[in-house]
């Protein structure tokens, strides 16, 4: 009889790395299948180009510097599947194909792989390919053969623009692959806190910050603050799918509880000086890479506070 | 009502359907049996016979080292065959006396006698305690007698009985508050007489309705004891987080459970207290759990301590198929061992058989940053800065974070989704940091 010998603890979960992976992805669906309903069949092949891109790049550079292969952790798909829902359908197919590329090898790989890196990978590559492509990553696709601008633009080009609240709700108005249906994305968020993969605060700060902050530039300026405009701000554009699937990604964003609440506010803070104060339209890639780099800070500030222990700060003015 | 509980813990499954339904079996020793002179915390034991000598049951074979240490009594009446050192289940050796049964079980005078520890005082019952060789048998195994004697001016007013049983798998101390429930309310009465000002508090995870229905009969009619349903979770049972459950009060690592008022004492010791005080008995016999998928008949036994773990097994029916890992105690804190000629001592709760090993599989990837050991940690600690300081050699950030709180419960490892061992890194750090200050403080 062979016996194992090894310290305690001697069960584990049943979660693993490739099953969080799993979850998220399952949680992506609904917005992906959206998207491919108002979009048509290219957005399809966006998606599998991004996906393709992400998981070959890591493959390769693997590969060739002789590491272990780690593309079964699914963690390339997961980013391909946020870089391709952040594009628009009518992007080129050399696109897609790029940022994979960027959003893998510069910044996920070259800091060290999955958990190292310290900006989100997907939306680096989409900020990287807004900078150098812009004229094309702002090419609005065709919804019904017209072509329109996102809900977010037309407010920003008129306060007072309103655009029917189940158009935001279903998806059917221009956007990004994924961030126009509002239902779908909140299936997905309502899936993920299910799993426990992401806690409620995470999205919760984000959306309620970013609502804060809107109303409280536009009130300075002297714009009319009416419900639709809000309605747009929180749907019209890609705050929600960035609040519930990037603002909560685990490598940039804080691990203590507190922490995930004072990010999601400088999120939500950041957002609404770039829409209502800056010249820009979306603002919430910006606003969560910019959040990123703040990431050690705030973890650092808000670690817990161990069981039974009193704060130090007193103890030092006692002694 | 709602059952009470701390913050964090992780749900390893239970699995303690395997043994819940069997009825505490009696067992004898056959073969020889062997008495380590470590069950507990502390200095080791003393022994007090030679080899050739003939003992009897109940007869003290070795007594404490020390104030924080306790005495050990033989379980047979039979012949001392050597007094030498031992393989224990840490997987060092370590003194121990081996005794051939002569299968009389001829007991010393006096022994079973039935005492009234009304009639006693507060000192008596502490005397009693400690010289029964009572430690805690829920695994720490702590010299209970050393809990009772409690600082001067210092006011216990909860003694806390610890029956969550939150390990998984483990049923002894269930099968005693199904069958024994009487024993350990005389027990609680006893301790309740050491503390006058204090009420006694059953906690019991509420995946035990009929063990808390059991007690809670055997409390009825008594105004100072009650039972109090905890939620299931590992660690309810850790000392810290039961005192919390009950009471509310935090108890850290450089405090006592009596700085906090408590007191708490195992399901299983309670029932050993009312023995030795009220019986006139030594800690000779304790319930073992046998359990684990590859187990033929899951049991529990009653058996006397020094009995060979290979005939616990026999007695379970022996292997359905080869385990591939065997542990003493639980299996988010046991110890793994790789042989069964190893006693049972006065801490073995449990010897589970696993037929899979699921550590086997489970190398370590990188880290994602998840969170999850955080949000498990009982103790709010950051498991995953603990970690990356202890691969470091930080032992001043280690310190910093509070490492030295860790209790070592192996929450963070078993939430881990990269399958990083977290535990096991914080707990060598913690030993060496510990060593450290005590080599600084004796210079």
């Amino acid at each position: 009889m062979k016996l194992n010998v090894s310290i305690s603890p001697h069960v584990r979960s049943r979660q693993s790395t490739t099953t969080i992976m799993l979850d998220v992805i399952i949680a992506l669906l609904p917005s992906v299948v959206v998207g491919v309903w108002v979009f048509g069949p290219r957005a399809f092949a966006i998606t599998m180009l991004s996906v393709a891109s992400c998981v070959a790049s890591e493959y390769l550079y693997e590969k060739i510097l002789h590491k272990p292969i780690t593309v079964t952790d699914l963690s390339a798909v997961v980013t391909g599947l946020i870089l391709a829902v952040n594009l628009y359908s009518t992007a080129p197919w050399w696109l897609p194909i790029l940022g994979g590329a960027f959003a893998i090898i510069v910044v996920k790989m070259l800091y060290g792989g999955i958990g190292q890196n310290f900006m989100n990978p997907a939306l680096a590559a989409r900020c990287f390919l807004l900078l150098s492509f812009s004229r094309i990553m702002t090419d609005y696709p065709k919804i019904d053969g017209v072509s329109s601008a996102t809900p977010l633009t037309l407010i920003k080009q008129d306060p007072t623009a309103t655009v029917p609240l189940s158009d935001l709700l279903l998806g059917t108005h221009s956007g990004t692959i994924g961030e126009t249906s509002a239902i779908a994305i909140i299936i997905g968020a309502v899936y993920l806190c299910a799993r426990g993969i992401i806690k409620p605060r995470e999205p919760l700060s984000v959306i309620i910050s970013t609502g804060v902050f809107v109303t409280f530039f536009s009130l300075i300026q002297g714009k009319p603050v009416t419900l639709d405009f809000l309605m747009v701000h929180m749907l019209g554009g890609g705050m929600l799918l960035g609040a519930v699937f990037m603002a909560s990604d685990y490598a940039t964003t804080p691990v203590t509880p507190w922490g995930q609440v004072i990010f999601g506010c400088c999120v939500g803070f950041i957002t609404a000086l770039i829409r209502c104060v800056g010249g820009g339209v979306e603002g919430m890639s910006y606003a969560i890479i910019i959040s990123n780099l703040l990431t050690p800070f705030i973890e650092k500030l808000t670690l817990p506070r161990p069981f039974g222990v009193k704060k130090e700060r007193k103890e030092r003015e006692a002694k | 009502m709602l059952s009470k509980t701390f913050r964090g813990g992780v749900h390893p499954k239970d699995k303690k359907e395997l043994s819940a339904g069997a009825e505490t079996v009696r067992l004898e020793a056959k073969g020889e049996l062997v008495f380590p002179m470590i069950q507990h915390i502390g200095a080791p034991a003393k022994p007090i016979v030679n080899p050739g000598d003939r003992v009897l049951l109940g007869q003290k074979i070795a007594e404490a080292g020390g104030f924080v240490s306790a005495a050990v009594y033989s379980s047979v009446s039979g012949t001392v065959k050597a007094v030498a050192p031992h393989l224990n289940q840490s997987g060092d050796e370590a003194p121990a006396i081996t005794i051939e049964n002569d299968c009389e079980y001829e007991a010393v005078p006096g022994f079973g006698e039935p005492r009234d520890y009304d009639k006693m005082s507060r000192e008596e019952i502490i005397k009693a305690v400690a010289d029964a060789g009572i430690v805690g048998m829920g695994g720490a195994g702590f010299p209970t007698a050393v809990k009772l004697t409690v600082k001067d001016g210092i006011k216990i007013d909860h003694v806390i009985c610890n029956a969550a049983e939150c390990e998984p798998y483990i049923t002894c101390d269930y099968r005693l508050m199904l069958e024994r429930a009487d024993d350990a309310v005389l027990g609680m009465k006893i301790l309740l007489k050491v503390f006058p000002d204090a009420v006694g508090v059953f906690g019991i995870e509420d995946n035990k309705p009929l063990g808390i229905e059991s007690v809670a009969k055997a409390c009825e009619g008594s105004d100072r004891m009650s039972v109090l349903p905890l939620k299931k979770k590992y660690p309810q049972g850790g000392e810290r987080m039961l005192i919390y459950a009950v009471t509310k009060r935090k108890v850290n690592s450089k405090m006592l459970p009596a700085d906090a008022g408590c007191v708490v004492v195992n399901f299983s010791t309670l029932i050993a207290i009312a023995e030795a005080v009220a019986k006139n008995m030594p800690l000779v016999r304790r319930v073992v759990t046998v359990t684990g998928e590859a187990v033929k008949n899951p049991s529990n036994f009653d058996v006397p301590l020094g009995i060979s773990s290979q005939e616990l097994v026999d007695a379970a029916g022996g292997f359905t198929h080869d385990p591939e890992k065997i542990i003493f105690g639980g299996p988010m804190m046991g110890s793994a061992v790789y042989t069964l000629d190893l006693p049972v001592t006065k801490t073995s709760s449990c010897i589970l058989c696993l037929s899979n090993d699921e550590t086997k599989n489970s190398e370590p990837t990188e880290c994602i940053r998840c969170g999850k050991c955080l949000y498990a940690c009982p103790e709010h600690l950051t498991p995953i800065e603990l970690k990356n300081a202890s691969d470091r050699l930080d032992y001043k950030r280690f310190e910093e974070l509070g490492g030295l709180e860790c209790i070592g419960c192996g929450c963070c490892t078993f939430t881990c989704p990269a399958k990083r061992r977290l535990s096991q890194s914080i707990t060598m750090t913690k030993r060496y940091v510990l060593a450290e200050k005590k080599k600084g403080a004796s210079k």
